[in-house]
């Protein structure tokens, strides 16, 4: 794979669990050895640089704070490492904990901090050291849904700040998405796609990304190429352009915010949308949208809806698939047409 | 809660109440009864070590003492008569521990050294070199008897104290490793990538990181190689003899070389000061 980062940029390395993108990381901070293959930080080969040379700073997803440390010793271990004079080191210290808000807890040791806290310790960590390039493991799967959230605003408003190249490993594509500049998929050891986040949401590579990102996912409709359409399993033809590579059998890849209520006024500002009759199975209030699983023929589709706007169940909807948005695949290379 | 329970005079709750009485008297009652057939051969011995001979001649090995005296343990420690040296156990107390305590830090050192690097250090064959090492610990001791003596012989360490250091060392160094490794197996890796990338190294991070964290491993390894290299006998009383053998085997020596009269007070007076120290190190 390849993959280059512009200085300043904030990648994602993002995949489900066990897809190569931890150990990428790894190779960066030089913490497992490339076998084959070249790794640059700026214009320097780095492939035989010890970590500790390469200009970097990790945050992990335990943190891996020192635990029989202060939060202070924790910050200035690695400039007493590299034989930072003392008075530099309180200057940094300092500089760092009024940015991150973490003086009152200098002299605590990690155990007596809070997820939270402990994440901001890390993160001081790292950016006292001023390097060429951060790298992210996870930082945020082991807080709880709420502090997640804040603590990724808090990361981004951090990047904007200090302005600093990013690699950032997740496997929550909602991170990736709300973070990066741009995001690189991962499956398998190997690069699906690298592209920026809109790209990669509307239109992916292919339909692992396809399925990977977003959720609810994406639905994946198998149908018939026509002259003036697809024909869908369940009879409804849905017309669109097709795209000239396309052979008899294609896969129709289709967002749930995609799937309207097919009144007037959808019709009217979407025209190119098709008009398929659906019944509704599963109702899901989630609060601010509503979740609503339907069936079409035998395919089970799954909508996206304002609660306002929410079938309710058994009922049958009138449905306008928004073709603009919709995604063709070849079901064999999987790939997009 | 508890006033609810009392409030309600419920005839089967009475009962279970009675019940988990009973139960707790016949528990406690058996603890104590074994407890103190466990302690009681103690109280004999601390006993007879204050008793003068006479009185045990008179009234047996099991009683109360009538007058008390500490002359069996002056004796004991320095004016009886051990093979043929009457300087009682005092130099053999002192071999044991110029033996025990550089061997149990030696040993427990290199078994936090070998831990870190089998745990955290991984090399190829790293596995296979700790297994090979935990083979020793069910190679018993006997085995290693010959060759011992025939290297020590070859160093020229034979029948000194120094020598059984040496062997105590790398007896204990299968254990000591394998409480040290298995206990930083559990560290998280992450911690020592996080000081790699911080700039320590090898050293620094053994030092600063994973020697701060060990306390509770470490002091279970010395109380381990402390009691055992103090306890033991056998490499004891081969590889040294008269002067330079520790209290082990002094002790046994004091034992055999009675002639007529059995000296139960001094005997008692030797064993207990063989056997304080380890129960400090507790």
């Amino acid at each position: 794979m390849t993959l280059e980062a512009d200085d300043g940029e904030f990648i994602a390395l993002v995949g489900p669990s066990g897809c190569g993108k931890s150990t990428l990381l790894n190779m960066i901070a030089g913490l497992e050895t490339v076998t084959s293959g070249e790794i640059y930080i700026g214009d320097r080969l780095v492939n035989s640089v010890p970590p500790k040379d390469r200009d970097i700073a990790m945050v992990f997803q335990s943190y891996a704070l020192y635990p029989t440390m202060s939060v202070r010793e924790n910050i200035t271990f690695g400039m007493e490492s590299r034989g930072v004079p003392k008075a530099e080191q309180n200057a940094a210290v300092d500089r760092v904990a009024a940015f991150l808000q973490i003086e009152p807890l200098l002299k605590r040791k990690p155990g007596q901090l809070s997820g939270g806290q402990r994440q901001r310790v890390a993160m001081g960590r790292a950016l006292v050291r001023d390097p060429k390039l951060f790298l992210f493991d996870e930082p945020l799967s082991n807080l709880d849904a709420k502090l997640r959230v804040d603590m990724r605003t808090e990361i981004k408003k951090l990047h904007a700040k200090v302005g600093k190249t990013t690699v950032y490993v997740t496997h929550d594509q909602v991170e990736a998405m709300t973070l990066a500049s741009r995001i690189a998929v991962m499956y398998r050891g190997e690069l699906q796609q690298f592209d920026r986040p809109h790209n990669v949401y509307s239109r992916p590579a292919n339909l692992f990304v396809a399925g990977f990102m977003g959720s609810p996912s994406m639905n994946f409709l198998p149908g018939k190429t026509e002259p003036s359409g697809i024909r869908l399993e369940s009879g409804d033809l849905l017309a669109t352009p097709v795209p000239s590579g396309a052979s008899e059998n294609v896969i129709l890849g289709l967002r749930p915010e995609h799937i309207h209520r097919a009144d007037a006024e959808t019709l009217a500002r979407r025209p190119n949308s098709a008009r398929v009759t659906a019944a509704v199975e599963v109702v899901e209030p989630t609060g601010a949208e509503t979740i609503v699983v339907m069936r079409l023929g035998q395919q089970e589709i799954v909508g996206r809806f304002a609660p306002d706007m929410a079938p309710s169940v058994d009922e049958t909807v009138e449905l306008a698939l928004d073709m603009d948005h919709a995604c063709l695949f070849d079901p064999t290379t999987e790939r997009l047409l | 809660m508890a006033d609810l329970s009392i409030a309600i005079d419920d005839p089967a709750a009475r009962t279970a109440r009675r019940r988990y009485a009973i139960n707790r008297t016949i528990i406690y009652g058996l603890l104590l009864l074994f407890s103190a057939v466990y302690l009681l051969p103690l109280a004999v011995v601390v006993m007879n070590s204050f008793r003068p001979l006479p009185e045990i001649a008179q009234h047996g090995l099991i009683n109360f003492p009538r007058t008390i005296q500490f002359s069996a343990w002056i004796d004991a420690w320095s004016t009886y008569c051990i093979n043929g040296t009457c300087e009682g156990m005092k130099r053999n107390f002192f071999n044991s521990l110029y033996m025990t305590i550089p061997a149990t830090i030696i040993s427990t050192f290199l078994g936090a050294l070998n831990g870190y690097i089998l745990s955290k250090w991984r090399f190829p064959g790293s596995e296979f070199l700790f297994t090979c090492m935990l083979l020793g610990v069910f190679i018993p001791g006997q085995i290693a008897l010959l060759p011992w003596a025939y290297l020590l012989g070859q160093l020229g360490l034979q029948n000194s104290v120094q020598g059984l250091v040496l062997v105590h060392v790398i007896q204990g160094l299968s254990f000591t490793t394998l409480f040290c490794r298995n206990f930083y197996v559990s560290i998280p890796d992450d911690l020592i990538k996080a000081a790699r990338i911080d700039g320590a190294g090898f050293w620094r991070i053994f030092r600063k990181i994973v020697l701060p964290i060990s306390p509770p491993i470490l002091i279970v390894t010395v109380i381990w190689q402390f009691t055992g290299i103090w306890n033991e006998f056998l490499f004891g009383v081969v590889l040294t003899s008269g002067r330079e053998q520790p209290i082990t085997a002094a002790l046994v020596a004091l034992a055999a070389s009675e002639t007529n009269v059995r000296n139960y007070d001094v005997m008692s007076a030797g064993v207990l000061i063989g056997a304080l120290p380890p129960l400090l190190i507790y």
